[in-house]
């Protein structure tokens, strides 16, 4: 079970590029049609240098580049089927758009026991920044770890 | 966002969103990059003890990011947070919806601090959330 000798522990870094194949692929999932999104010149005349991402998608790009998928949880030795996302933040610092080389680096922050040991809340804080050095957002992620019942 | 301030109260975020299906599941693993089997893999959602394959948390958040962004410009939008209040079943219709709770100041930046709420067709509340925007 993880305990706190996890919180401060860093993960690999990832780069990810905003490539705008990726991202219309994402905005056809999604049926999102706002033409911000899709218009470069929408996007200009809306102060961007290009077409920004939609608010969730910092999420989905460090996902996609990570070499190695769902570090932090094999780094701190959970079972993926037994997780659940808890809870969700993101603090936007300066915009994002197609062409961006992004820098994510996560760490863990928190680790709390709930409901007696039954589960485990892990919060993961994550930094990023762009090609410029540039602080974009922060991110932080809970996830809840439904632990099994001891034997 | 119109140029007259809101009010306390205002509902400025509505947004309805077509059943989710399997095949929305299985776009958004590979769009998103997550690609944990429990969202589109029956039998390993099974073994993990869940009837069937259920949402993507995110799935959810970025229908309610889409519903704000409708709303409000992506560059007005200062914070955005969510707790995932319980599971998205397939064949759930979401609602998403954004009312103002809170007018703010911050380093001389007029804002709003809104109550975001994604619920299903049974009124369920999916997400609780909030976005703090520009205005």
């Amino acid at each position: 079970m993880v305990d706190q000798s996890a919180v401060g522990r860093e993960f690999t870094p990832v780069t990810a590029r905003v490539e705008p194949g990726r991202l219309r692929f994402f905005l056809d999932t999604l049926g999102e049609d706002n033409p911000v999104y899709r218009d470069e010149n929408t996007a200009r005349a809306a102060g961007y240098r290009a077409t920004p991402v939609p608010p969730t998608y910092l999420f989905c790009l460090e996902m996609m580049d990570a070499t190695v998928p769902f570090e932090f949880l094999t780094a701190l030795d959970i079972d993926l089927a037994r997780v659940l996302h808890g809870e969700q933040r993101f603090d936007y610092f300066a915009p994002v758009v197609v062409g961006d080389t992004l820098t994510f680096r996560p760490r863990v922050t928190s680790v709390t026991e709930k409901k007696g040991g039954a589960m485990t809340l892990i919060v993961v804080e994550t930094g990023v920044t762009n090609q410029d050095g540039v602080h974009v957002a922060d991110i932080s992620r809970t996830v809840v770890v439904r632990n099994p019942r001891p034997s | 966002m119109s140029a007259a301030q809101p009010s306390v109260g205002e509902r400025i975020v509505h947004k309805e969103f077509p059943p989710i299906t399997r095949h929305r599941l299985a776009l958004y693993c590979g769009a998103s990059g997550d690609h944990n089997p429990i969202h589109v893999d029956l039998d390993f959602a099974k073994k993990a003890g869940f009837p069937d394959v259920f949402s993507h948390g995110m799935l959810v958040m970025a229908y309610l990011g889409q519903a704000l962004t409708d709303a409000v410009p992506p560059s007005r939008i200062r914070s955005f947070s969510t707790r995932f209040a319980a599971i998205t079943q397939l064949g759930a219709k979401l609602t998403c919806e954004g009312t103002v709770a809170e007018l703010l100041e911050h380093n001389g930046e007029k804002r709003a601090r809104l109550t975001l709420t994604t619920k299903d067709q049974s009124g369920e509340i999916k997400l609780a959330g909030e976005a703090v925007i520009a205005l």
